[in-house]
Formats: C-alpha cells, structure tokens, sequence
C-alpha cells in the first residue's frame, strides 16, 4: 500500500488534503526530469505486474510443454488406440470407465484421440511456421538488403498475398491443390509469408545502415557472409518471437481448414476434424466437440503467452 | 492529401492486377488438365475438346487471361459447373447475407474493443485492466469454430433463447427474426476481433496519455473526461482506423467459417461448398469478388486515415 | 500597474503607492508557498523531488526558479497548479497560498479546475509536443476561453485569434485555422503563450519556455512574455537553468538544489553577492565571451545526488569546495542573511547561518 500521507510528517504539522486527485484516474505520467531514473508506480503495483507477467509467461511454456510432449510422445501416453471402434460405448460421458474423458459416437476414447491429434495438429502448425519463417525471412532479407527492383518484385508479391483476407488465401490454396494434410499446411504456410517477410524486411532495412555493417563492407566482406552473420543474427530474436505469436495463427488456421473438412481427410484425424465430426452430437453429448475446441484454445493461448513472454524479455520492439 | 491518395490508388492497381493474375492462374495452377477440371470427372473426351475449343484453352496464357479478365470486368464470371447457374447471380444474392454479418460484426467488434481498451488505459493496473486483458487474450486465443459451437451450446440448446441455424426461420421471418438470428453469429465473428481492438487501443491510448499535450490540456483545466475522449481519443482514433482495415480482412475470412457453423447463407458458406465440389468458377468468383471488395475497402480506410490525421491532410 | 482590488478604497492598497511611489510589485504575496513536499512513491523508493520548499511570487513579479536538472523546480511548478502526477506523485505537506484565500491544497477538484488555466497558467518547455496535433490552433485556444468565460463558440474564436494576434502571430486569422504542424517551433511557443493567457491569469508558470528554442527566437519569445506581463499586471513564475535569462527577466531569484531552496534574493544581489556555494558554482559556470581566461570551463564537480538516497546533512556536501563539519552534521534551516536588497537574502549554508537561526520565509 502507497505510505499513508499522516504518516510522513510535515513542517508544521499542517496535513494535506486527500482530494488532490485532480490528475486522471491513474495514467502514468510522461517521466519527469525530477524523477529520472526511476520506476514510477507503486511498489504494489509493479510488482504484481512483473509477477503476473511471469506468472502467465511461465504457464504458458507449461502448456507448450504438455502440448509438444504429447505430441511427441503418443505412442505412449495414450491410454487406448485412438481408432479402436468401441461399438458398446458411443458417446460415453467423460469419467466412465476406461474413457477418461469419454467416448466419441463411433466409441473411440477421447483422450487418446486428443493426444493423437495433438500430434498432427502441431505436425502441421509447426511445420507451416517453419516453412513460412525460412522462406519470408528469405525473402525478408534479401529483399531489405539489396533493395532495387529486387526489393520491389517481392514487395509487389508480398501486397497481393496481403489483398487477400487471411482465410481466404488459405482456401484459394486449397482450391488449387485439393484438399488434404500436406496441402493444409501448404496453405498455412503460404498464408503467413508476408508476416515474416515484412517483419524481417524491416529489420533489415534498419540495420543494413548501421555502423558495423559498413565496417565489415569496409573490409571487404562478402554480401553473403554480411547477410549472415550480422544482418540475420540480429534477426533472430525478433523473429522467435514473431515466430512464437503467430503459431497460435497457424494452429487455429490448419484446424478451420480440418474443421471444414478441407484440411485433414479421414482416416487421419485431428482437433479440427474431432471438432466437426462431434458437432452433430452437440446436444446429447457436448464434451465430443468441446473437448477439441477447449484443446485448441488452451494450446494457443499457451503460445501467444509464451510470446508475449518472450517478446517482453527478447524484443520490445513488436510491442504491439 | 490527394498526393497521399494519389500514391495509394496507384498503388492499388498493381495489386489488383496481381489479384486477378492470381486468381486466373487457379485453374491452371491446379493440376490435371483444365478442360477436365472443368466438366468434372465424368465428362466425355468429346466435351473435353469442345470446351478447350470453347474457352480458348489452347491459346496462350495471356490470350487466356484478357479474354477471362474481360469478361470478368463486364460482369460474366461464368458458370458453375455444379449449380449450372451463371456465377456472378449467384455470389450477388449471397452477398447480402455475408454483408449483413460483416457489418454486424464490425461494429460489435469496435463498440466492445475501443471502449473496453479506452477504460483499460485510463485505469491501467487496475482489476478492470487486468481482468479486461485477460479476456482479451483468451478472446484471441480462441478458434472462431470453437466459440460459435460454445455459442450455440450454450445460448441455442441449453437456454434456448436464439435459434442455432440460418438467417431466417423457414416459414420466412421479418426484421426481429433476422436479429436472433443475427446475434449468435456476430457475436461470434465479433469477438476476436474486439479482442484484437481492444489490445491495440490500449496501447495506443497509454501512449498517448503521456504525451505533453494532454498534459496541456489539463493545464487549461479541462475535465479529465474531456481530455479522455476529446482529445487523446481522436489521436487513438487515427491508429484504430488504420487496424480496422486488417480487422475487415479478418472478418471476412472470418465470415467463411461462422457461416459454416451457423449455417449462415452467404457467400462463405458457398465457397467452401464449391471448393469441395472443385467448382471452379464459382471458387475464382467468389475469391476474385471478396478480394477486390477488400481491396477497395482498403483504400476507403485510407482515405478515412488521411482524413483524421491533419498532418496528412495538410502538408 | 492596475490595482487589482476594488476602486475608491485605500484599505489593501500598498504603502508605496498611497504615498505615491512609483509602483512596485506590491507586497502580501500572490502566491505563497510553504513547507512544499511532494514525493513520488516509486518502486525503488520513496523519491523527495521536492522537500520543503518555501517561496512566493509577489503581483505583478517575476521569480526565477534556477537550478539543475532534477531539482525539484518543475515539479514545484506542477504542485502550484495541481498536475502532478498521481500515481506515483503526491503532496504530502505544505500549503500552498493563492491571493491570501487560504490553501489551495485542500480545494476541491473542481475548484481547482476553475482556476487552472484561468487564474493560474502553465506552459512548458517542448513547444513541438505541447499542441494537439489534431486540432486547429485557434480552436485549441477558443477552447481555453470557453472553459473559463460565458462566450459563444464564435465569440470564443474571435477572442482567440485576438490574442494570436497580440502574442505578435502575423494574420492571426489564417493562422488560427492551421494545425499546429503547419507552425514554426517559436511560432508554436507563441500560441502555447496565447493560450495560457488567453484567461488573463494573475499567475503564469513558466517551465523552461525557451530551452527548446533557437537562440534568437528565444529573445523573441521572452521579450514577449515580459511585454504581456506588464500589459496585464501578470505574475510569472519563471523556471529555468539559464541564468541569463535570469538576468534578464527576473525581480526575485530562488536557487533550488536537490529538492529545497538553497538561496533566495533579489537578483541583483544574486549576481552581486552570491552566498551559497551552489549559486557561486552556477555563475561561475557561465562562459563568458571575454578574451580573457582562454582556460577551461568551470564546472561544478559531482552530480546530483540520487533523490532516493540523501547524505545526512546539507544536500550540497559533496560537492562543496568549502564543506566542512556541521555540513555532513545537520542540514542547515534557510534563514536571512543581512545583506539588505529587497526581501531580503536567504541562504541554506552553515557558511552564512549560525545554528541558533530560526528559518525565514522568503
């Protein structure tokens, strides 16, 4: 609690009034020169501040853990096949026996096919990000540094990738290609290109200038071994951060495309698909298609509170 | 200004071109034979010379593409090969649905966003801050399908207050019936993108309260009330209009699956049907048709932008 | 010099003018400042950026407020009229005495609010970022106009571009109309001025008003500043580090270090006889232009102390070339110094004041 004014004492003993409240209901200040050096909330406030940031940063990384690691370690986590038909329990509610968290309508336990379909859904996330951060940052790089017509192609590029909303792109893709696993995370990828590029261009741009790269210009550096080391090192923290806020992008963008039956194809099946299918039992049995919903929304809400960690750690630049 | 916008309309018309490039090259991007494509699986050989002769399929790519963008610019988008109706009929109808949604949408997205981040950044650290970002981030955490389905569970089955399905009641509804209809599903697209608003006013609103200005303002001993919302609020507004043109893209995209979920007929739900069925005129239709609507609302944001920055409007 | 009380009456009216006098700023003070303390409560500490301060600005007066960055003397400014921050700021002793109607430290919010743009003015040192950039500038003044009179959004703007013109804005009609990017940073200051007296305040606080601007703009702008003062009867408050501006703007000099007031007297006296060492560092500070000593420039040794970690004693004590004992002892009581000069001289330094003094008020 801020010191209590009786408490400070006074010259004459004369104390102050508590109305001085004139000034806005708690904005933060522009940082007077009196008060330099310092941080200006109260020790309350700061505090539960930095905490709470920590606090969530922290749980998400758990969740990213409990996430990947069931992804990478199915086989043995889940508890039953998650294919196994089980005609004598369909839609079992959660707690019944042997499906922990229930049972879906073709008697396929819930909780295997959850952890199962952590897998594919980050198989698919993952690796879009992964496509989407190499080849924008790519393009990102090259564009930004040597600039000229270069620069100004993939810029055209990138504008008519970004006249398309979000989504839609990702359809068009799908349109061309069919639907299907590969061709999801294709789309995906696609679709989040320009993010990187733009980010990654902008980094670039502000550093191809800087003093330490006209010295290793200055003694004769290759362009490619400037670009490396120094252009792209710098890069990097921006873009593990960029990187860790759009996966919950892709996540949630692969499962639309799963949940309309465009991403996905059965036999193989993953949050979105559960999702879609569980919908028709709505009513009798809600958890078949909450359950992947709640699954998605906790796996990206453990990303983008990762990210936020990081980039408050990393790169306060993106700060939104 | 008109060199702001001047630049910006020059600017629109390569994009527009790569759009249409892009679009066009979906068909032959696809692969298999176009021709085939087109008639679906169980067309003769025969057909499939006389469409290629029809459409000019043997004539250069170029060839191809003015005849096609011609007549996309006159309005004839061809034919669906499922429905066997001309396209452009079909996406015209079903756009009023969508648009009805979209708007919707947008405007619950600012209402709950802007206000809910304005409040956040008065009262920063306060419970209502905290609580309200909290929300705000499990609001963009949240996958559209996932809430529309939470949505409907709740609102449609459980309390059986509104209806889970369509744009009316099939014995056909007035103005109120459209509403309950209405109100899942904009709630729904609506709330990622409040989520998103609300963010970004907040942090848009904290920088400005610590500008000299605001500072100035209250020296001259305006109400804090006024210096809230006449005057740093009109220096938010510049940056929430520019986030609201990728907020109209995403809501658009956003449209598509709502439309799924709720069964909500607009052009969404129509496209996803085609891409299904590998309509592709109707695909290259309906993606053409939304994109150059984005395009063109993007410039309209534009505009709107240099007209609430001074320093842009004057130079 | 217009006599601000009611006509016919002596009672009130200085002795110097009954008598026929020339007049001078008159004596009960404008604005009487006692025991100023106004922390900041911060997550590292407590920080005291003003620690029992004592001043006042008599009508019609200029008082400069000198010292270094960090002082204390813009936040004294911002108690005067209310805008410190809050949190981390508050004022957590002292009075603050306006026109003898008592403390204006326990009035309400609104009342403040009444008098601040109206009866007390501010303006401040960045010209650039003081403006609203998305108002027109005359509408930015009609709206300090409207806040304090009863006039018509017409009549308001009229008043305005009156007052652009008097603050020497050539067509103040055209100008009124632009944004304040549209406007030079002198240009800008000049509509900062309009704005602040556009009320005609009995107390204008000037924080810093020309650092920020180029050296022949600022004699514009303090020229100016002095021309409505005296058109108006005005107070000013006038902070700043440069002492020529001191010189030669000001009737009454207080010197603040490190939170308190260390010296405080007219200032001729000031550039006369300076007493604190603090005040003997700041004018020897100042090159002079003389062909004379091509050496270095003196400066003061040290910093500032860390507001948040005061030395046992005068706050000046590591810094002082003529510290000794009792320095390090107890802070020495701002007490009169027998000097002569008008109001007095006060000094905090154990140099100039005997322990058994008791503290005076400027």
């Amino acid at each position: 609690m801020p010191i209590s004014i009786r408490e400070s004492g006074t010259a004459d003993g004369i104390p102050v009034s508590p109305g001085r409240q004139d000034v806005s209901d708690r904005a933060i200040p522009a940082i007077d020169d009196d008060a330099a050096a310092v941080d200006m909330f109260t020790p309350t406030q700061s505090v539960a501040a930095r905490f709470r940031r920590n606090k969530l940063s922290i749980f998400g990384a758990v969740i990213v853990a409990v996430a990947v690691a069931a992804a990478l370690f199915a086989p043995w986590l889940s508890p039953l096949d998650p294919d196994a038909v089980d005609a004598r329990s369909r839609l079992a509610p959660i707690g019944t026996e042997g499906h922990l968290l229930g049972s879906d309508e073709l008697g396929r336990d819930i909780l295997s096919r959850l952890i199962w379909g952590a897998r594919v859904t980050l198989l698919v996330s993952l690796s879009a990000t992964a496509i989407a951060l190499i080849v924008g940052t790519f393009l990102g790089l090259i564009g930004g540094y040597f600039l000229g017509w270069l620069d100004s192609v993939i810029m055209r590029l990138i504008d008519v990738l970004m006249a398309f909303p979000y989504f839609l792109l990702a359809l068009t893709v799908i349109a061309v290609l069919g639907p299907g696993l590969l061709n999801g995370m294709i789309a995906v990828a696609l679709v989040n290109i320009p993010f990187f590029t733009r980010i990654v261009r902008g980094v670039t741009l502000s550093i191809r200038e800087s003093d330490y790269v006209m010295a290793a210009r200055g003694i004769g550096a290759s362009n490619t071994r400037i670009l490396v080391r120094h252009v792209l090192l710098n890069c990097v923290s921006t873009v593990i951060v960029a990187g860790t806020l759009n996966i919950g992008w892709m996540i949630t963008a692969a499962a639309a495309l799963s949940f309309l039956g465009l991403g996905v194809q059965p036999p193989t099946s993953d949050w979105g698909t559960m999702l879609s299918s569980g919908r028709q039992f709505l009513s009798a049995a809600p958890h078949v298609a909450t359950l992947p919903g709640l699954a998605i929304f906790i796996t990206v809400l453990g990303f983008n509170l990762l990210g936020d960690g990081l980039r408050d750690a990393l790169d306060p630049r993106l700060r939104e | 200004m008109w060199q702001y916008l001047f630049k910006r309309l020059l600017h629109t018309i390569p994009v527009l071109f790569g759009v249409s490039v892009l679009v066009f090259g979906m068909l032959h991007l696809a692969p298999g034979d176009p021709a085939q494509i087109l008639l679906g699986p169980e067309a003769t050989a025969d057909s499939i010379a006389q469409v290629r002769e029809d459409l000019g399929l043997d004539k250069p790519l170029v060839v191809q593409y003015a005849t096609w963008m011609s007549k996309m610019a006159r309005g004839d988008f061809g034919r669906s090969i499922v429905l066997g109706r001309e396209v452009f009929p079909e996406i015209w109808a079903r756009f009023k649905a969508t648009a009805i949604l979209t708007v919707t949408s947008l405007i619950i997205a600012v209402m709950l966003g802007v206000s809910a981040g304005i409040v956040s950044a008065v009262r920063q650290y306060s419970l209502f801050d905290s609580i309200a970002m909290l929300v705000a981030l499990a609001g963009v955490s949240m996958p559209l399908f996932f809430t529309g389905i939470v949505a409907i569970l709740a609102f449609a089955m459980k309390l059986r207050w509104l209806p889970s399905a369509g744009m009316y009641s099939p014995a056909g509804g007035d103005l109120w019936d459209l509403l309950r209809h209405l109100v899942l599903p904009a709630l729904t697209l609506g709330t990622v993108s409040a989520a998103i608003l609300a963010r970004m006013t907040r942090s848009a609103m904290l920088e400005i309260i610590r500008q000299d200005y605001v500072r100035t303002a209250r020296a001259k001993g305006l109400n804090e009330r006024s210096v809230i919302y006449i005057h740093a609020l009109r220096n938010a507004s510049i940056t929430i209009v520019t986030v609201l043109g990728m907020q109209i893209g995403y809501l658009l995209g956003g449209s598509v699956i709502t439309e799924a979920v709720f069964s909500w007929p607009g052009i969404g739900q129509m496209m996803v049907r085609a891409i299904q069925a590998r309509d592709y005129p109707m695909v290259q239709g309906g993606v053409f048709f939304v994109a150059a609507m984005f395009v063109f609302i993007n410039l309209l944001v534009d505009v709107l932008y240099a007209y609430l920055d001074p320093r842009i409007r004057y130079r | 010099m217009r006599s601000t009380h009611g006509c016919g009456s002596n009672r009130g009216v200085p002795e110097q003018i009954q008598n026929g006098e020339p007049p001078v700023a008159s004596d009960a003070p404008l604005l009487d400042v006692v025991g100023l303390k106004t922390h900041f409560f911060t997550f590292g500490g407590v920080v005291k950026a003003v620690d029992g301060v004592s001043l006042s600005v008599r009508r019609g007066e200029t008082l400069g407020v000198v010292g270094e960055s960090g002082c204390g003397k813009s936040v004294t400014a911002l108690s005067v009229i209310g805008l410190v921050p809050n949190p981390p700021g508050r004022i957590v002793a002292g009075r603050i005495d306006f026109e003898g109607r008592g403390d204006v430290l326990g009035v309400s919010a609104e009342a403040m609010r009444e008098i601040r743009g109206n009866e007390i003015s501010m303006i401040f040192q960045e010209p650039m970022t003081s403006l609203n950039p998305v108002f027109r500038v005359g509408t930015q003044i009609a709206e300090a106009i409207r806040l304090h009179r009863q006039v018509s959004k017409k009549e308001a703007m009229e008043r305005a571009i009156e007052r652009l013109g008097l603050v020497g804005i050539p067509s103040p009609m055209a100008r009124a109309r632009d944004y304040p990017h549209q406007l030079s940073g002198g240009m800008r200051q000049r509509v900062m001025i309009a704005m602040a007296v556009a009320c005609q305040p009995k107390l204008l606080l000037a924080d810093e008003p020309t650092t920020a601007l180029d050296v022949t703009v600022q004699a514009q702008i303090l020229d100016l500043m002095n021309r409505m003062k005296e058109a108006s009867g005005a107070a000013i408050m006038l902070i700043t580090h440069d002492m020529g501006v001191i010189a030669e703007m000001c009737q009454r000099v207080s010197v603040m270090y490190a939170g308190v007031v260390v010296e405080h007297t007219d200032v001729r006296t000031l550039f006369a006889n300076p007493l604190h060492p603090y005040t003997v560092g700041l004018l020897d500070s100042i090159p002079r232009g003389r062909s004379k000593a091509s050496g270095q420039l003196k400066t003061i040794p040290g910093i500032v102390p860390n507001l948040l970690h005061l030395p046992k004693g005068c706050r000046f004590q590591d810094r002082c070339s003529q510290v000794h004992a009792a320095c390090r002892e107890s802070e020495p009581p701002l007490a009169a110094v027998c000097d002569g000069g008008d109001g007095g001289h006060l000094v905090r330094c154990w140099l100039h004041v005997s322990p058994s003094e008791t503290p005076a008020r400027p």
